[in-house]
């Protein structure tokens, strides 16, 4: 999930990859993956496809930001994985979640859908674990949040995720994204807010 | 997978456009897309176009290593297959032989610790009980193969050949970052098709990093992982006794450990505990670390002694070579 507040975005996600649903094959992974300075993607889907998927875009969003001598725009990097996944649909099962921060607009959140789908939001949540936080996220995002009003926010919405899904969980990364730069933060399992869950 | 001229998302990958990174591997063998393949597939067998089909398949493996790889998926050996299915109509297809394995490997203060069990079996019988999985990539690092032993063999050769290439022309020693790329760019390329579930461990200018690439083309770095069919029973081994920053000799005792839990829990691992452990100043490959406790010895003896069968007569024709010519040729050294 991405949410924006006063001055950057955050964008979180699990750690957990699963084999057919049945084993996790790994604990800790990082959905979360730089593609530049000021700019996070979100993995969802198949594991390969969106870190192929990626690669491919982070190459494509460098090679843009030398030709136009200028950091990118996040509506860049957000296009050009939109412009993969739908012109590759048949092959590809991968979707993304791209929030960063630019001189122009400032914190902006976009999600690219399996299909090729882009749209902007001030804040979005996607992967199977979502379902179960709609509701919560529609009843407490306000805009304008402060920035530990944000990762309140973030971190409430990834543990109730985690703790009704059962393909999401481990720890939860965390990325605080503003003008100054990119901050990582992790929590682990045992450190995340409980919601009756003894 | 889509059949007609449309280039593919991983044909794309492979173009010398797209990805910059492809053209540095500088040399992993073309592998052409024929879109005449499919066609010549269904024409009838003749003698000559059997054999010729038989040797251009691999005749297309043998090209310029010196070129980047074509997009696409490569059918040159379809004809051949199809042939060899109508020689072998009524008996079932040679099974391929995979490796139902428990490979592990665990980073350590000073480097990486990779272990594998050796048994290798086809179907049900174990077809080599001494099998090497851990393949040597470069000085500095290994990678041990699960799945499809052909798979993982010619992968981890594949790798080790373009890595060396690499560190002639380029004059530096490859990271193991690199390699995981390598791996996982060749992988995705031909959508799982290639069984080769791999675990790479080295050791680089920047440290001992551990990774794990999938027969999909995904890849993850940990500080431990296992692979194979042995997996969950090594894993559960590991899970518990991980540390980071564990010695040497603490850490391979760990590693056999995990392995063992594959060769007595899992039918498709057994016979003996390869090691291999990887530091900045040196290598150790202990083949074995750990013999199985379970051989047989040789019941009979199979030497026979010089007599026992009959010398007739003997004839002893001596080769004489003529010196054609003697010939000194400088190498350049400076």
């Amino acid at each position: 999930m991405a949410v924006t507040f006063d001055g950057g975005v955050i964008i979180g996600s699990d750690s957990r990859a699963t084999r057919g649903g049945e084993e996790v094959s790994s604990k800790t992974i990082n959905k979360l993956v730089q593609v530049h300075q000021r700019i996070f993607c979100c993995m969802a889907g198949s594991l390969a496809d969106a870190q192929a998927v990626l690669k491919t875009a982070s190459f494509q969003l460098n090679l843009h930001s030398v030709q136009m001598e200028a950091p990118p725009r996040v509506i860049a990097a957000a296009s050009l994985l939109r412009k993969l996944c739908y012109h590759n649909k048949d092959e590809l099962q991968a979707g993304f979640i791209t929030a960063g921060w630019d001189p122009q607009k400032g914190p902006q959140v976009y999600v690219v859908s399996l299909g090729g789908m882009l749209i902007s939001q001030p804040f979005t949540i996607a992967g199977s674990g979502s379902t179960y936080i709609y509701g919560y996220t529609d009843a407490k995002y306000r805009p304008h949040m402060t920035r530990e009003e944000g990762l309140q926010f973030v971190t409430n919405a990834l543990a109730l995720a985690m703790g009704r899904d059962n393909v999401s969980g481990g720890v939860a990364h965390l990325v605080v994204i503003t003008e100054e730069g990119a901050e990582h933060v992790v929590i682990p399992g045992n450190k995340l807010p409980k919601f009756h869950d003894e | 997978m889509q059949l007609n001229g449309c280039r593919s998302f991983r044909s794309m990958l492979g173009s010398p456009d797209i990805s910059l990174a492809n053209n540095a591997y500088w040399g992993i063998p073309s592998r052409r897309w024929d879109a005449n393949a499919w066609k010549r597939q269904s024409s009838s067998a003749e003698q000559l176009p059997v054999l010729m089909s038989l040797f251009g398949g691999e005749m297309s493996l043998l090209r310029s290593p010196l070129q980047p790889p074509s997009p696409g998926f490569s059918f040159d050996l379809t004809e051949r297959n199809a042939v060899l299915g109508r020689l072998l109509e009524g008996s079932p297809p040679p099974r391929p032989v995979k490796t139902g394995t428990t490979i592990s490997g665990m980073v350590f203060r000073d480097g990486v610790v990779l272990g594998a069990d050796t048994r290798a079996t086809s179907g049900d019988v174990v077809a080599d009980k001494m099998c090497a999985k851990i393949h040597r990539i470069s000085a500095n690092m290994y990678c041990c193969g699960a799945g499809t032993a052909a798979d993982t063999q010619k992968t981890t050769d594949l790798l080790a050949s373009n890595l060396a290439l690499f560190s002639l022309n380029s004059q530096r020693a490859p990271r193991v970052l690199m390699a995981a790329s390598i791996l996982q760019d060749t992988l995705y390329r031909y959508g799982g098709q290639i069984g080769a579930h791999l675990i790479l461990g080295g050791v680089d200018y920047s440290g001992a990093h551990l990774y794990t690439v999938g027969p999909y083309g995904s890849v993850d770095k940990l500080p431990f992982v296992s692979m194979g069919s042995g997996s969950m029973a090594a894993l559960g081994i590991l899970e518990d006794r991980y540390k980071p920053n564990m010695e040497v000799e603490e850490a391979k005792v760990l590693v056999r450990d995990s392995v063992q839990a594959g060769i007595m829990g899992d039918l498709g691992s057994g016979s003996n505990v390869d090691l291999c452990v990887i530091t900045a100043q040196a290598v150790d490959y202990i083949r074995p670390y750990q013999e199985s406790q379970y051989t047989n010895g040789r019941n009979r003896k199979y030497k026979y002694p010089p007599g026992t069968t009959a010398l007739l007569s003997e004839k002893v024709v001596p080769l004489r070579m003529e010196l054609v010519t003697e010939a000194v040729q400088r190498m350049e050294t400076h």
